[in-house]
């Protein structure tokens, strides 16, 4: 077997297939908790440790299982984890766990987790599907950050509000205030501008990936004149 | 032949067997780590719930108000106009010196503009409002959701109101011709407070005694 390449990994997760970006996976979550900072940070984290634990188990017994079984045995295994993580943060991080409310149960039938557990962890050895999990995991986190941060800003012209409900009280006045006496604005918040959001950064995405291979073809023509 | 096919069914019956072995212990052994976590985090998530409730209670009945524990002084009784979905409702009691004080209503408006809205409205012992908190809502965010208090200070239009003051047929919002302001692009949602504050109230007005006497599910007496 070849050995497995962190580097390749990493990309992967953050960018050539982001699950939020490129594979288009999970996105109700996604869309429904991604209206503050702190609330996508919240689930964010919560689905990156589902994904690391789920991801590490099933490589641990991917010998033992048989073809047939796997499906159903993914499943209980991601919804044991989902279970585990759901009553310690009721447990400890009890309002942000009010307010993520059913997104936190809702992370079983969140695709990109048994999509990784299919497609890579079943396949790969522990070390790399824990590289796979957590770079995977802290992909769609990055997107969720970006689209909660561009529209808290937007929305209610503040970034981090309520971080106490996650950091502890110490953390209630980290919130920034951009625009002072900001109205609102009220699509932002509200499902619509999450979709116009994520098509946003799927677009940026797209152009940026663009203009590096368009750069990455000049040199190529540069370094070889014959392929024109 | 029958002797092949009834081998084929042999074969198909271990493979099964042997499904349901695998499928059983993975079952047991995630259960069992579920339960184990159940176990390790109970407590701390009661002791979450009663900090959050006391927490709302305390909003509207402070503790120098009061002398009785709050989260055990309750009642859970049956009342057909307060009832949600024929549901029975709790009602917290302030006491000081064993003299009722204030009693906290935990009630949901059934008719929200995005579904029910949870409730404590509080009425001291003169059948005066001591305060309306909304605990949990789904209401427009930016419109309907300036009932909660951290948003505005709408919902305390209330403190202090009783059925007198304003007047019985003034317990609507201002667009049905009555005295509460609604919200800047939401009636719905303010009448329904308004609704079920009023409700409440002529339930306590009507039920004072029985309130604040009722033997209590944790078992304190009354007066």
């Amino acid at each position: 077997m070849e050995t497995p390449d962190y580097k390749k990994l990493t990309t992967n997760g953050f960018w050539h297939n982001n699950p939020a970006l490129i594979q288009l996976l999970g996105l109700c979550p996604l869309l429904a908790v991604s209206s503050t900072f702190i609330n996508a940070l919240g689930l964010g984290i919560a689905t990156t440790l589902v994904m690391i634990g789920s991801n590490v188990t099933v490589s641990l017994i991917r010998d033992n299982i048989k073809q047939e079984l796997r499906i159903p045995i993914f499943v209980l295994i991601i919804a044991s984890f989902v279970t585990i993580i759901e009553l310690s943060m009721n447990a400890y991080l009890h309002e942000l766990y009010n307010i993520l409310g059913i997104f936190i149960p809702l992370i079983v039938t969140n695709c990109v987790i048994i999509a990784r557990v299919e497609a890579f962890a079943s396949k790969n050895d522990v070390k790399s599907s824990f590289v796979d999990g957590l770079t995977m995991g802290l992909g769609f986190t990055a997107v969720l950050l970006i689209l909660g941060s561009v529209r808290e800003i937007i929305g209610q012209g503040t970034l981090f509000s309520q971080a106490h409900l996650m950091f502890g009280e110490s953390f209630r006045d980290v919130q920034i205030t951009l625009v002072s006496d900001y109205g609102g604005f009220l699509l932002a918040i509200l499902p619509p501008g999450a979709f116009i959001g994520l098509g946003l950064l799927i677009a940026l995405k797209n152009v940026i990936e663009k203009r590096r291979l368009e750069r990455q073809a000049e040199k190529s023509i540069i370094l070889n004149p014959d392929v024109s | 032949m029958a002797m092949e096919s009834k081998n084929q069914n042999n074969t198909i019956l271990q493979n099964i067997w042997k499904a349901g072995k695998a499928l059983a212990v993975f079952a047991m052994v995630s259960s069992g780590l579920v339960a184990l976590t159940f176990l390790l985090t109970e407590d701390q998530i009661a002791e979450n719930e009663r900090q959050a409730l006391l927490h709302n209670l305390h909003e509207l009945v402070p503790p120098h108000l009061h002398d009785n524990d709050l989260y055990t002084d309750n009642i859970t009784i049956d009342a057909p106009t307060l009832n949600y979905r024929g549901k029975a409702i709790t009602i917290y009691r302030a006491r000081m010196e064993n003299k009722p004080k204030s009693a906290i209503f935990s009630v949901i408006a059934p008719d929200g503009y995005s579904g029910a809205i949870k409730l404590l409205v509080a009425i001291n012992h003169d059948e005066t409002v001591a305060g309306v908190r909304v605990v949990s809502h789904k209401e427009t965010p930016g419109l309907g959701d300036a009932i909660d208090i951290q948003k505005s200070d709408w919902i305390r239009i209330f403190d202090n109101k009783s059925l007198s003051n304003p007047k019985l047929n003034d317990w609507r919002v201002k667009k049905d011709g009555g005295y509460f302001d609604q919200l800047t692009g939401a009636t719905i949602t303010p009448r329904a407070i308004v609704k079920m504050s009023k409700k409440t109230l002529e339930y306590f007005s009507k039920n004072k005694i029985a309130v604040f006497e009722a033997r209590s599910d944790y078992g304190n007496t009354g007066l």
